[in-house]
């Protein structure tokens, strides 16, 4: 163990030293190449030009060719990959994209990435917004919000053992203990097996996820709300507007922008959820998603990779659109700039 | 009374109801993790017969107990008389109640004296120690079945967690994600820096396109990456003779997939930093290389300090990336993973569970405490800026 650890050290020692190195030597060698000297002005002037041509280049490099390698490569890969059979050594034209049409598990899959979208981007946004309208009006707001804001460390493989826990189900007579089948049988309910009551069951993985999250849209509104100008309140209170009126009237129109950034973040998010189906039912009880069925198809029966570049692309299409979105959003700030 | 009454008045009703509120809140987002913690350190056999909110009270259960067979039965008068202690050695409880018959052990408060009837009585203390006596010899060879309503003081342990990091394999999957995490992170800071750099401070043609580029990747899902590189593994671990899945697979691959918010953070922040500081330096005659090193890199801590938190807290917390690119060995997997592997193997074990879960949580968590100021600073510049 200890070993391991400084052999981890070791490489992170080596690493560092390796990059500066390489952006070092790189530096030294363009000077080389390229002279720059006070002899002939012509020669050191086009050798100057040379080298901030080149220049960018090596700085680059690295961080492109991991780029290159890791995600542009692949993206190409696979989209040619889906359509190619099992092995990805025939060509089988849109057999894969017919095939997933008509599964039943494909099916299931969408509807139940559609429900966990419909639900979970709103869910956190909305419970965001109040809990960050709420604790800016209370001293210990701070306190508050970071508490409701720790989730979003833990891992979700650790938030669903604890939710696990909360929704345990214990057979017979015997004493639950998971919260939620005690409360309900407090209340004189029957305790149910949650995560598998089909249908219902996708709500109670949602929870999980919107405690992670939940958190994030907090912080990030809060800040948001924090930057309207106090004046505008101010007007509508001498106008004799309610808290209710001041809400959504005026505060809730100005941070518009920043409740479209969270929406969008949390549905990128939502849309690759993999660990918490994986833990909590693996894709039983009808909960299978595309993230996980697509992980399934990659290694089930020793893989069949044109179905699982499928089933990757249409997450790819769906984010698609706030890509673009995305992309042209910083274009505007560029050219600002 | 009076000053209470006051108090509440000048607070008003609207904002006592406006503390509660938040308070409520606040407990509703705790109460999940507490379950996890207040579990990790009970007796395993009080997990399983009381809630865990009830870890601070003393948990009743059913017991049997056999009294003391006839034959140890001595005479005093005219009545026979068997004592004892239905407590075997070594257990420690208190009797609430006992009872003959299984369907009603609750029959008798303890220290009440029980009429069984026919000349019989039966007096059970909370301490365990009995008296059952009867006015005729007792019959039969064996003593009476008594049962037993026990209160047990709770118990915490830490056996749970020597359980786990040893005979779990929970503490050498904190090494391994100690081992994939801290490279994973430091590795792409100085990388996607100097990128950031010349996407910010450098003119050549193709910039804008870069810069698009990178914020494209940004959102690109990682399941589009999964295929090709499994594929590309297995050919070069094949080619070079070495295994397709090791460290040095998942350290690259984290940095790759880190390295568009990284840069995307880093160029926000080094593109925003005065002006004239860059070009005094330049005329100065500091070629970029030193103008990164002595002034930016310095001066882009803060950027550092919220990408390197998020990129641990991704690594830590990763569970896709290295169910593809590491194995299932001991020597390999991470928390995430062996957390993942006791859910299937030790289902109903809570103790296994809640230990192992906390164990997992406890790093980024602390982290996230520590640092949380660089992680809310890194959040705002990654999303409300630029979206």
């Amino acid at each position: 163990m200890a070993s391991q650890m400084i052999s981890a050290i070791g490489v992170v020692v080596a690493g560092v030293f390796a990059c500066a190195l390489y952006y070092w030597l790189s530096d030294k060698l363009l000077q080389v190449i390229f002279p720059v000297s006070d002899s002939n002005i012509q020669v050191a002037s086009r050798n100057l030009n040379r080298r901030s041509l080149v220049r960018p280049w090596l700085f680059l490099g690295p961080a492109l060719m991991l780029l290159g390698v890791y995600l542009i490569y692949p993206v190409i890969a696979t989209f040619i990959l889906s359509f190619y059979d099992r092995s990805g050594a025939n060509f089988v034209g849109l057999a894969n994209y017919r095939w997933a049409f008509y599964d039943a598990g494909f099916r299931q899959s969408i509807f139940n990435n559609l429900l966990w979208l419909a639900v979970v981007p709103a869910v956190c946004t909305f419970f965001g917004l109040v809990i960050a309208v709420l604790t800016d009006r209370i001293w210990w707001g701070n306190i508050a919000k970071s508490l409701i804001f720790m989730p979003m460390a833990i891992s979700f493989v650790g938030a669903s053992v604890i939710w696990k826990f909360i929704y345990e189900y214990r057979g017979g007579n015997e004493t639950q203990i998971g919260l939620l089948n005690a409360i309900v049988q407090f209340f004189g309910g029957d305790p149910q097996v949650w995560i598998a009551l089909p249908f219902w069951n996708n709500f109670f993985l949602m929870v999980i996820l919107i405690w992670i999250q939940t958190g994030f849209a907090m912080v990030i509104l809060s800040a948001a709300l924090r930057g309207i100008p106090e004046e505008t309140i101010e007007a509508a209170v001498i106008d004799g507007a309610n808290g209710w009126q001041i809400f959504w009237k005026i505060m809730v129109p100005q941070i518009w922008g920043t409740i479209a950034v969270v929406w969008t973040t949390i549905t990128i998010l939502v849309l690759k959820v993999f660990d918490i189906v994986l833990t909590m039912t693996n894709g039983q009880w009808d909960t299978m998603v595309l993230a996980n069925l697509m992980f399934d198809w990659m290694f089930r029966g020793g893989g069949d990779s044109g179905r699982s570049a499928v089933i990757a692309l249409v997450l790819m299409a769906a984010v698609t659109p706030i890509m673009i979105w995305n992309i042209r959003q910083a274009n505007r700030e560029t050219e600002g700039h | 009374m009076a000053s209470m009454a006051m108090g509440i008045r000048r607070v008003g009703l609207p904002r006592l109801l406006l503390h509660l509120s938040v308070l409520l809140i606040v407990i509703l987002w705790l109460v999940p993790t507490a379950g996890i913690l207040i579990t990790s350190i009970r007796d395993r056999d009080q997990i399983t017969t009381s809630g865990w909110w009830t870890a601070f009270s003393s948990s009743t259960q059913t017991q049997a107990a056999r009294l003391g067979a006839p034959s140890a039965a001595q005479q005093q008068g005219s009545n026979y008389v068997i004592s004892g202690n239905v407590f075997e050695d070594g257990v420690e409880g208190k009797v609430r109640e006992f009872g003959i018959r299984i369907a009603d052990p609750r029959e008798f408060e303890a220290g009440e004296t029980a009429d069984l009837g026919e000349g019989e009585t039966l007096v059970i203390n909370e301490d365990g120690t009995y008296i059952h006596s009867k006015t005729g010899p007792f019959d039969g060879e064996r003593g009476r079945r008594v049962y037993l309503a026990v209160a047990t003081p709770p118990v915490f342990t830490t056996e749970n967690y020597e359980s786990v990091l040893t005979s779990q394999g929970i503490g050498q999957a904190f090494v391994n994600s100690l081992t994939v995490a801290v490279p994973s992170t430091i590795i792409p800071i100085l990388i996607s820096a100097f990128a950031a750099y010349a996407l910010s401070w450098m003119e050549f043609p193709g910039r804008a396109l870069l810069i698009a580029l990178v914020v494209g990747l940004i959102v690109v899902p990682l399941q589009m990456s999964l295929i090709p590189l499994l594929r590309l593994y297995n050919e070069v671990g094949s080619l070079l003779g070495v295994p397709s899945r090791s460290f040095v697979g998942i350290w690259l691959a984290h940095a790759a997939f880190g390295m568009p918010l990284a840069i995307y953070l880093l160029r926000n922040y080094i593109a925003g930093l005065p002006k004239e500081i860059i070009e005094s330096a330049r005329v100065d005659g500091a070629s970029d290389f030193e103008i990164f090193m002595k002034i930016v890199l310095p001066l882009s801590f803060p950027a550092l300090a919220s990408f390197a938190i998020f990129q641990f807290l991704w690594t830590w917390n990763d569970l896709l990336v290295a169910m593809v690119f590491l194995g299932t060995s001991r020597d390999q997997v991470v928390l995430t993973g062996a957390l993942n592997a006791l859910l299937g193997s030790m289902g109903g074990n809570w103790e296994i569970l809640a230990a192992s879960a906390f164990i997992t949580i406890i790093v980024p968590v602390l982290v996230f405490f520590a640092l949380q100021r660089y992680l809310v600073r890194g959040l705002l510049a990654g999303s409300v800026k630029g979206g």
